[in-house]
């Protein structure tokens, strides 16, 4: 069937900001979805409140929202929009919740639900329609039971038992979910994944723990043809969230007849569900018995690796069917002459490992369990798993602490952490048996063999180098730098034996047929695949797992610089490891090498064809730190390869602190004072010359503990102790802390001989929270024209002394009208997209353009004055992470971003924070605690709030403050003096926004109770008093005006 | 021990041999199924070729006995780029093969020659097992008779007729060489079964008083099976006729329709097939020859196609009762979407 006539206008709903649970793979989905959607002729209406994401470009859809995803807000848009459709499975959970919203609330009216429907959603979220479907059907899923009330918690224990897996209905990654082997245990998990729960329910199931986890992406379409586009086995046994175990493409241990088995229930749930479509289905398999664990009637992390893993574009392929084509009407766009229609066949092993945030969050529950705490995950393909693990371990970026104890390997095997997977092979070092682990871990043994190999590898090239075994070590996976080391050769040397590496394609179809996607893995083979071609390219450098800090903002550059260069006519290849990410998709660049990202790793690449350059600054601080090294090792293996744009001296010049600061005093603009120590008697010096408090960090870190603030000698001493290791080589760097400045970043472009500003922004939080946590506003608010004019002035200044050719991101702080530089960092920044997003200048492509020696003059660009106002507020991930301290600091901490935009401070602020999930109330009461310095700053926005209805309550300090100027304050007991205090409230509902700002050392404890509460019972929270400012004056605004509701076009028109 | 795989073309490829010490010579041919391996092996169509699997790992979860198509393996060798040697709870696919003389050769790039058969078509090859004398093995290689004129049926079929009881109806089976689940698929619907050796005379059939004949997969050129050509002959319009594989390769010829040798055939079990008009199919395939769907009489339709190449996949003819199919619903290995419509319906139309 040709696709339904009457569908010519399409509502397709994004995944909002980056969060645990819920990273890039949708704007890898949507964006597809988008680009299949337009081939046919539909118009695409998009709204996603996510700045940084590529469905969002001007590009992708017809009209594009950059609007918070909340249903009455989309109900606008519908109805100013008046789409023939909605496709609903593009979006996550956040895409399938807000269609049955919207169903619920009578805002689809002639809005037809495409792809999943409203029955599927309901029937794949709420478990109790989830089961009774499956045994309709005659599937088995685990005895179970639903909560609604804790009351209902003796019952469950005697009609599930123990242990019992809880998990809470309408959650992203299972958010508030785990397993209770103990009464109590389940009291306090079910307790907590009630309030989670959007319907305030959790269901009890019965423990499959230890079983296999074994996972379908299934396709079907509206002919009722089925296939299964790839099956997934899981490492870690059942008990683990898949989102946080490592998993391997295609099932590698069950015989065909077990396969069958579990692909033909699979097809048979998704018939029943009626999915048209894409659909995600887990199972628990143990001998011969399977039960059905979960069904994500949409696109989901697990269909975007599917889709990476086989080369089949499940996001693609599912929109079109969502508009009636069948699969055999649509092209497998990897042979170009087949149709959509088969099951991909692949000829390697693909393995995935998630990337988590514990090395910025040490302080939180590492354990691993049925809900998500991973930020994201890097893919890794090879022709053996041992080759695949091994690529996976390299691209993970992350400092693995090896274990050596016995007893502390046998904790972390039987309690998993996110240390568990690099101490399976501690614990083959340290000579555990395959039987052992296996009995530890739950694991199979054809999987910890794999590692053995490996370490059993380690042992025989340490104790020698014989060609054949260095070859043996290739095809296993060993880099060559680990084969040097190991051996005590020189790299050279192990190359010389090994040579380079053959690079595969990934085609869909084990090499049954020609195919055209140039998507390539290297492994160590007899024939390479790749043809050297003469004509010259370019290889830019992806970014790597998403983790804290390095998001999705630079997929989001990376791919712009893609698009920038393509437009110039030049061949493009990407080398990245995130299967989420829209630069991984086959047909983003003109080649795509799936890779770690190591310097031998993209050395070989440049090895393997003639290639003009390479970018390195749009990856990432990963990419840039490979810009040195690669440089070097270009001019060794005399290869004609520049490193475009800024240079590598250059992008040094900018990072080194005294070739800075030289530079700075050259030009003659202010920057903090500032020195490095070399030992701990020389920081005390420093820090008592610069004057307490002092921003501190080291060189070198140690255990991801990076930037703190420090008030006084002892704060310092015990940081010189805890947390770094000083020397020569490793300096810690002092600086003074602006307290109470304000802080401005800038974004902008330098051809080497004009700057282009991109965006000025200020910073809504006061210094010392780290830019990437701080909520920020274009244009900025109070700043005054001379602060602007001289931060122009520096920005150009400095742009061009560093030597910039491409992106430069400087941050300033402004305190008693004098403009300090904090730092230039001459790379893609994190702020890119939304500066993009808010003024229309596409940063990074003209950015991509002056690398290939393009000038800004020719370019046509100019800095843009907006009328509107554009905020960018983060997303914070305290609630998927038990334990974390909530207290914003120069640590990065958030996972993602939104955008609120509209044509006031107030309303774009407003939308900001309902973006974020942290609505700001109307009406309702208010809890504020402050510090006793602000007590007095806080009377205007308390007065501000009360003038509005809000009814304020606090702490005796804050009440009385509260008073004293008149403003009716309400009095609750702090959380240590026991009840009645605000906890008690936000456990009965009673609370719609705390305003509480992070206090001394004293109540510090009091502090964290309340913000845990707070995540817990998901209330809208502020913790700055320039939020708490900003707050109030969003309240204020939106009780006047109305809220924009405009496509980003009317705005960028409009500027 | 040393292996090597010698090819027509003069290329060869030194690997690591497992199983038996020797050598033995064929076809090569590539199999896309990435489970099932003990399946594939024991199936004996494969009579006369050598099996390589694209998926690199092989042996996984070792060798599944209770899954096998017929008692033991009967392709001639196996390439594999990694066999494992230590599989969960079953025996290992190398002592298996050493224990039956099974030849096998691994750590060769089979991407590599899986894109040289698709450039090239299917290629003569040789397998030597305990010895990597390369020109040897391409000499060997070329030393190949064509499989169109080799006689490889009577190496897989049965040589004495028996019988499978049932309550249902009888049905006589010219064994090719049968695959074990065809068997089973008959039985579980209650078939009387006469399983018959290829070479088998009409009026040996006859005796059976068979309600429908069904043909069988088997190895090699179809128009080599020339008695059961004749008994569908003799039986066409009398009883309904049933076949798959190479059953339905044979009815076409009885039907004076032409078969061919595909450039490098469909072994996997991930093909699509549509069936005319209706619904698309995952099927299971192995086969190297087709049948040539314009040289069908008038009488006859394609009943199935192959979405990737338009290929013949079954047809049918309504005048004479005639159904057979290209793929394999029987499964074993590969998806099971086919067997219940397929079986079925058969077993439904037989008066």
């Amino acid at each position: 069937m040709p696709r339904l006539p009457h569908i010519q206008k399409v509502l397709l709903i994004g995944s909002g900001p980056i969060q645990i649970g819920q990273a890039a793979e949708f704007d890898f989905s949507g964006s597809q979805a988008c680009r299949a959607l337009r081939e046919e002729g539909v118009e695409v209406v998009l709204v996603n409140s996510n700045p940084a994401t590529i469905q969002t470009d001007p590009e992708m859809a017809d009209v594009i929202y950059v609007e918070p995803l909340k249903a009455d807000i989309i109900a606008k848009i519908i109805e100013k929009e008046k789409p023939d459709g909605i496709l609903s499975g593009m979006g996550g959970q956040t895409g399938l919740n807000l269609t049955a919203e919207l169903a619920e609330m009578g805002a689809l009216a002639g809005v037809e639900i495409l792809g999943t429907p409203l029955e599927a959603i309901y029937r794949g979220e709420d478990r109790e329609k989830f089961r009774t479907l499956m045994e309709e059907i005659y599937e088995p899923v685990p005895r179970s039971m639903i909560l609604n009330h804790i009351d209902q918690i003796d019952e469950a224990l005697a009609q599930v038992g123990l242990p019992a897996i809880i998990r809470p209905a309408y959650t992203l990654g299972g958010a508030g979910g785990g397993v209770a082997h103990s009464p109590e245990e389940m009291r306090r998990i079910v307790e907590v994944g009630l309030q989670r729960s959007r319907i305030h329910q959790v269901l009890i199931e019965e423990s499959v723990l230890g079983w296999q986890e074994i996972e379908f992406e299934v396709m079907r379409d509206s002919a009722n043809t089925c296939l299964i586009v790839c099956g997934m086995e899981n490492v870690d046994a059942m008990g683990i969230h898949t989102g946080e175990s490592v998993v391997v493409a295609p099932i590698l241990t069950l015989r065909d007849d077990e396969f069958q088995l579990l692909r033909c229930a699979a097809i048979k749930i998704i018939r029943a569900l009626d999915v048209q479509g894409g659909c995600n289905i887990q199972f628990a398999y143990r001998n011969g018995d399977y039960r059905v664990i979960e069904v994500n009637p949409r696109v989901s992390r697990s269909s975007a690796l599917a889709s990476k893993a086989t080369g089949y574009p499940i996001a693609r392929v599912a929109a079109k069917i969502a508009i009636g084509l069948r699969l055999d009407e649509i092209t497998n766009s990897v042979t170009g002459s087949t149709p959509a229609s088969f099951e991909p066949a692949i000829d390697y092993v693909v393995v995935k490992v998630p990337r988590w945030p514990f090395d910025k969050f040490r302080r939180a529950d590492r354990t691993l369990t049925t809900a998500m705490k991973s930020t994201g995950e890097v893919m890794a393909i090879g022709r053996t798993v041992e080759e695949a693990f091994m690529k996976a371990m390299r691209s993970l970026d992350t400092d693995i602490s090896s274990h050596s104890s016995p007893n502390e390997i046998r904790m972390v095997l039987s309690s998993p952490t996110d240390e568990r997977f690099a101490c399976l092979f501690d614990a083959f070092r340290t000579g555990f048996s395959v039987a052992e682990v296996a009995e530890l871990t739950h694991i199979l043994p054809f999987f910890l063999k794999k590692i053995e190999n490996i370490v059993k590898m380690e042992e025989v090239l340490k104790s020698g180098a014989a060609s054949d075994t260095i070859r043996k070590a290739k095809r296993l996976g060993f880099s060559t730098e680990e084969i040097a080391r190991l051996t005590g050769r020189s790299v050279d040397e192990v190359e010389a034996v090994a040579g380079l590496p053959t690079y595969k394609m990934v085609d869909t179809c084990a090499a049954e047929f020609p195919a055209n996607t140039p998507y390539f893995y290297s492994t160590w083979e007899d024939t390479c695949e790749i043809v050297p071609q003469d004509h010259e390219k370019v290889l830019i450098l992806g970014s790597g797992p998403i983790r804290i800090g390095q998001g999705i903002e630079f997929d989001y550059c990376t791919v712009h610089a893609v698009m920038a260069l393509r437009e110039e006519g030049v061949e493009v290849h990407i080398v990245n490891n995130n299967p989420e990410t829209v630069s991984t998709d086959f047909d983003t660049s003109d080649r795509l090498f799936f890779e770690p990202m190591q310097l031998e790793d993209v050395v070989n690449i440049l090895r393997k064809d003639h290639y003009a350059g390479v970018m390195v600054q749009f990856g990432g601080q990963n990419s840039v730190n490979l810009a040195m090294p690669l440089e070097k090792r270009l001019a060794e293996l005399g290869l004609a390869t520049r490193i475009l744009g800024t240079s590598p001296d250059a992008m040094d010049m900018a990072e080194d602190r005294d070739r800075f600061s030289g530079i700075l005093e050259d030009l003659g603009i202010p920057t903090p004072p500032n020195s490095a120590a070399y030992s701990e008697t020389e920081a005390r010096a420093i820090a008592e010359s610069i004057g307490y408090p002092v921003l501190v960090r080291p060189s070198y870190v140690l255990g991801g503990r990076a930037m703190e603030i420090v008030y006084d000698e002892v704060e310092l001493e015990s940081y010189m102790k805890e947390a770094v290791r000083v020397s020569r080589q490793h300096p810690v760097l002092i600086d003074s802390f602006l307290q109470d400045a304000v802080e401005i970043d800038v974004d902008a472009v330098c051809d080497g001989e004009e700057v282009l500003i991109g965006g000025i922004m200020e910073h809504i939080e006061e210094a010392g929270v780290h830019s990437g946590d701080s909520a920020c506003v274009i244009p900025p608010q109070s700043l005054s024209d001379s602060v602007i004019g001289r931060v122009r002035d520096y920005t150009v200044r400095l742009a061009l002394a560093i030597g910039t050719a491409g992106l430069i991101n400087i941050q300033y702080a402004v305190k008693d009208d004098v403009v300090y530089v904090l730092e230039a960092n001459p790379r893609a920044s994190r702020t890119v997209p939304f500066v993009s997003k808010a003024t229309g200048i596409p940063l990074a492509k003209v950015a991509a353009k002056t690398m290939l020696g393009r000038k800004l003059k020719d370019l046509g660009y100019v800095e843009k004055e907006i009328r509107h106002v554009a905020i960018k507020e983060v997303l914070l991930p305290f609630n998927k992470l038990p334990g974390v301290d909530t207290v914003l600091g120069p640590e990065m901490k958030s996972t993602g971003e939104v955008m609120g935009i509209d044509y006031g401070f107030g309303r774009a602020f407003y939308k900001a924070c309902i973006a974020a999930d942290n609505e700001l109330p109307l009406e309702g009461n208010v809890f504020i605690s402050v510090t006793d310095e602000q007590k007095e700053e806080i009377v205007p926005i308390a007065r501000k709030l009360a003038d509005h209805g809000l009814a304020l309550y606090g702490t005796s300090g804050t009440v009385e403050a509260l008073t004293r100027a008149g403003i009716a304050t309400n009095l609750v007991r702090k959380v240590q003096e026991g009840s009645p205090n605000v906890i008690d409230m936000m456990r009965r509902g009673e609370v719609n926004l705390i305003v509480n700002t992070p206090a001394g050392k004293k109540s510090r404890q009091d502090h964290y109770e309340i913000m845990r509460a707070t995540m817990d019972y998901g209330i809208p929270y502020i913790t700055t008093m320039q939020g708490a400012r900003a707050a109030a004056m969003a309240i204020d605004d939106i009780t006047t005006q109305e809220i924009t509701i405009e496509p980003l076009r009317h705005y960028h028109d409009n500027s | 021990m040393k292996a090597v795989l010698g090819l027509a073309d003069g290329e060869y490829c030194v690997g690591e041999g497992f199983g038996a010490e020797g050598s033995c010579a064929g076809e090569l041919v590539f199999t896309t199924q990435m489970a099932g391996y003990m399946e594939a092996l024991t199936d004996p169509s494969y009579a006369g070729q050598i099996l390589m699997f694209t998926y690199p790992l092989v042996g996984n979860y070792g060798v599944d006995e209770q899954n096998f198509q017929s008692p033991s393996v009967k392709a001639m060798g196996c390439v594999v780029r990694e066999v494992c040697g230590y599989p969960a709870g079953a025996p290992d696919m190398k002592s298996y093969f050493e224990d039956h003389g099974v030849f096998g050769i691994s750590g060769v790039d089979t991407r590599s020659l899986t894109i040289r058969t698709r450039l090239h078509g299917t290629l003569r090859a040789s397998l030597i097992v305990g010895d990597d004398n390369g020109d040897h093995a391409v000499e060997c290689a070329r030393n190949v008779q064509p499989i169109t004129d080799l006689d490889l049926i009577s190496q897989v079929s049965c040589t004495q007729p028996y019988r499978i009881e049932g309550k249902g109806k009888r049905i006589a089976v010219i064994d090719l060489g049968i695959k074990k689940n065809m068997i089973l698929s008959l039985r579980r619907r209650g078939a009387d079964l006469y399983v018959f050796p290829h070479d088998v005379r009409h009026d040996e059939i006859e005796a059976c008083k068979p309600q429908a004949l069904f043909l069988t997969n088997g190895p090699g050129d179809p128009r080599n099976a020339r008695a059961a050509i004749d008994c569908i002959k003799r039986y066409l319009g009398r009883i309904p006729i049933y076949g798959i594989c190479m059953g339905n390769q044979v009815a076409a010829l009885a039907f004076g329709a032409e078969t061919y040798k595909m450039k490098f055939g469909h072994r996997g079990s991930n093909q699509p097939v549509r069936r005319k008009g209706g619904q698309i199919y995952i099927t299971t395939q192995n086969h190297g020859f087709a049948v040539d769907g314009d040289t069908l009489p008038e009488d006859c339709e394609i009943a199935f196609t192959n979405l990737n190449d338009g290929s013949l996949e079954g047809f049918s003819s309504r005048y004479h009762d005639v159904i057979t199919v290209q793929f394999h619903p029987e499964a074993h290995g590969g998806p099971r979407e086919t067997e219940q419509p397929f079986f079925d319906m058969i077993y439904r139309r037989i008066p």
